[in-house]
């Protein structure tokens, strides 16, 4: 792997100063066989990201409360600590020292191993995200793949948690999470496609590369497919308004009902830990990643600009928590199949008429009329505003 | 470093093989057999084939693996049962093993050495797929194509 150092000027240093760390601690390591050297290097990367998400999640579920709080005029947690941020801390010892209930009739090694399991997924999947110049964790050539891969396996995770339990409330819910993961994992991926076609690679770093002169969310098909991965991480992440796997009317907390202590925790943290991740690939392949904005920002480290695009994301997640209600199951499914992924294809032929129309502007004023042209005849087909008929209940029956 | 990483990825991928045909509950030998599929998917990871270990893990522990605990939940009412052991099954596994041994031992391409090949990157297999291989692909997609339409058929509710 090619180590560009910028300039060796104050900002250059500053925008380095975790890569020059490491290779400061891998140079004590000098002389030693080279898988030690390899094996240390992966270890300070996942050090690295563990502490740095970790705290990230602490920090989100303060902040959350304290967004929400104010979004609901009332004041949020303020007793612990200072503004209330030590207040995550408090609920990481009540969490540790609750009582683990196992039901009876669970099937133990299932109900063990599930939070588990979806807890090392969706951490897995930070690997491969570029949080700064020279800063992926693990830099591999089909990194998006790898994030699919691995974030596909988590719908195993919430099988297991929702069966291990023995409940039906857990197995309704766990379906539920499954059908509206499987469905959205499907424009998801599809709205990911042009963004490779376009740059030719399913690395990460290359992607970032690319956006150096201009974000893919600048064009038509890249505002598109930006919106559609958003909205398709929202529903991924379990975030309203798609939280229908908690339900506490019908389905109490779906197929984290039998969890309690820290095993609750675990699905949290997963919970929050994998809107981080769909959050980081969203920045990656529409927001210009570690890009600054304009050329002469770039005296400002890169990861701060990761890490404040991360930001903004997460305050937009928190932002429609905040803002709407629950949806239905069959209207989210509704949505998966006959909206969003029509529109995902759509990304697919605009990005190419973009790409043919020599990506500048003829190009681009052709690929939003092909969106727009889509859009209207998309929601003309499926406009149900002067048709009301009698309402079915399907899942009622 | 190889060898040993081959040793221990082969150990845990048979063993849960062996456990995946021997657990008595239905739902524990599928699980045995989703982690039965990332061992072969550390192996693809072993041999630098990067893109066919992805989606070894994306195909068959994202949809394969959930398809197969799904059909088993939908479709078998005594999931709990404690089915005794299949003697027959045995007899059949060992006759089928012993027929690949005898198939891979009396093999005379494995005294071939493995040709040098360039490394494989997804860039080369996407252009292979469109070229070379351009209408087994097209036929693959109409095959899903059909599949997904004639799932939706099925599911469709009935116009009353």
């Amino acid at each position: 792997m090619t180590r560009r150092f910028p300039s060796s000027n104050v900002s250059g240093f500053l925008d380095q100063i975790f890569i020059q760390g490491k290779q400061l601690l891998l140079s004590w390591l000098a002389g030693a066989p080279d898988w030690t050297v390899q094996t240390a290097s992966s270890l300070i990367n996942i050090f690295a990201l563990l502490a740095v998400f970790l705290t990230l999640f602490a920090l989100m579920s303060v902040l959350e409360r304290k967004i929400l709080g104010r979004m609901q005029n009332r004041y949020g947690p303020n007793r612990v600590g200072p503004f209330g941020l030590f207040q995550p801390v408090a609920d990481g010892i009540k969490m540790l020292i609750k009582e683990d209930i196992v039901p009876a009739r669970a099937d133990k090694i299932v109900h063990f191993l599930a939070p588990i399991l979806i807890a090392a997924t969706a951490i897995l999947a930070l690997g491969v995200i570029p949080y700064g110049r020279n800063m992926t964790p693990f830099a591999i050539d089909g990194g998006i793949l790898f994030f699919f891969a691995v974030g596909s396996t988590t719908e195993l995770a919430v099988f297991m948690a929702g069966w291990g339990s023995n409940n039906k409330f857990s197995m309704l819910g766990a379906m539920r999470a499954i059908a509206q993961m499987i469905s959205y994992e499907l424009p998801l991926i599809i709205v990911t496609l042009p963004v490779v076609m376009i740059v030719g690679s399913l690395s990460p770093d290359a992607i970032v590369a690319v956006q150096s002169n201009y974000w893919f969310v600048l064009t038509p098909w890249g505002a598109v497919a930006f919106i559609l991965f958003f909205v398709s991480g929202l529903v991924e992440s379990n975030r309203t308004p798609f939280d229908v796997p908690e339900g506490e009317s019908e389905i109490v907390a779906g197929h984290m009902t039998e969890y309690s202590g820290f095993k609750y925790a675990t699905f949290f943290m997963a919970e929050y830990i994998g809107m981080f991740a769909i959050s980081g690939l969203a920045v990656t392949l529409f927001l210009g990643g570690w890009h600054a904005p304009i050329g002469g920002l770039e005296f400002i480290p890169s990861y701060i600009w990761f890490f404040s695009k991360l930001g903004a994301l997460l305050f937009v997640y928190i932002w429609i928590r905040g803002t709407l209600p629950r949806t239905r199951i069959d209207q989210i499914m509704n949505f998966a199949w006959k909206f969003m992924l029509p529109m995902a294809f759509t990304c697919i032929i605009a990005a190419a008429v973009w790409h043919y129309g020599g990506r500048g502007l003829a190009g681009w004023l052709w690929s939003l009329a092909v969106i727009a042209v889509i859009y209207f005849i998309l929601s003309m087909l499926l406009d149900t505003r002067k048709k009301f008929a009698t309402r079915t209940y399907r899942f009622a029956e | 470093m190889n060898s040993v990483a081959f040793i221990v990825i082969a150990i845990l991928t048979l063993a849960a093989a062996l456990s995946a045909a021997a657990l008595p509950k239905l739902i524990h030998a599928a699980l045995s057999f989703a982690m039965t599929f990332v061992g072969i998917a550390a192996f693809f990871f072993l041999l630098d084939a990067e893109f066919v270990g992805l989606v070894q893990i994306f195909v068959y522990i994202g949809a394969v693996a959930v398809l197969i605990v799904f059909t088993i939940l939908l479709t078998r009412r005594d999931i709990e049962k404690d089915r005794g052991f299949n003697w027959s099954g045995v007899v059949v596994a060992v006759a089928v093993f012993g027929g690949l041994i005898w198939a891979v031992l009396k093999s005379q391409s494995l005294a071939i050495p493995a040709p040098q090949i360039p490394p494989l990157t997804v860039k080369r297999i996407g252009e292979v797929l469109m070229t070379d291989y351009v209408w087994p692909l097209q036929c693959a997609g109409l095959v899903l194509t059909a599949a997904l339409i004639g799932a939706l058929i099925l599911v469709m509710e009935e116009k009353r």
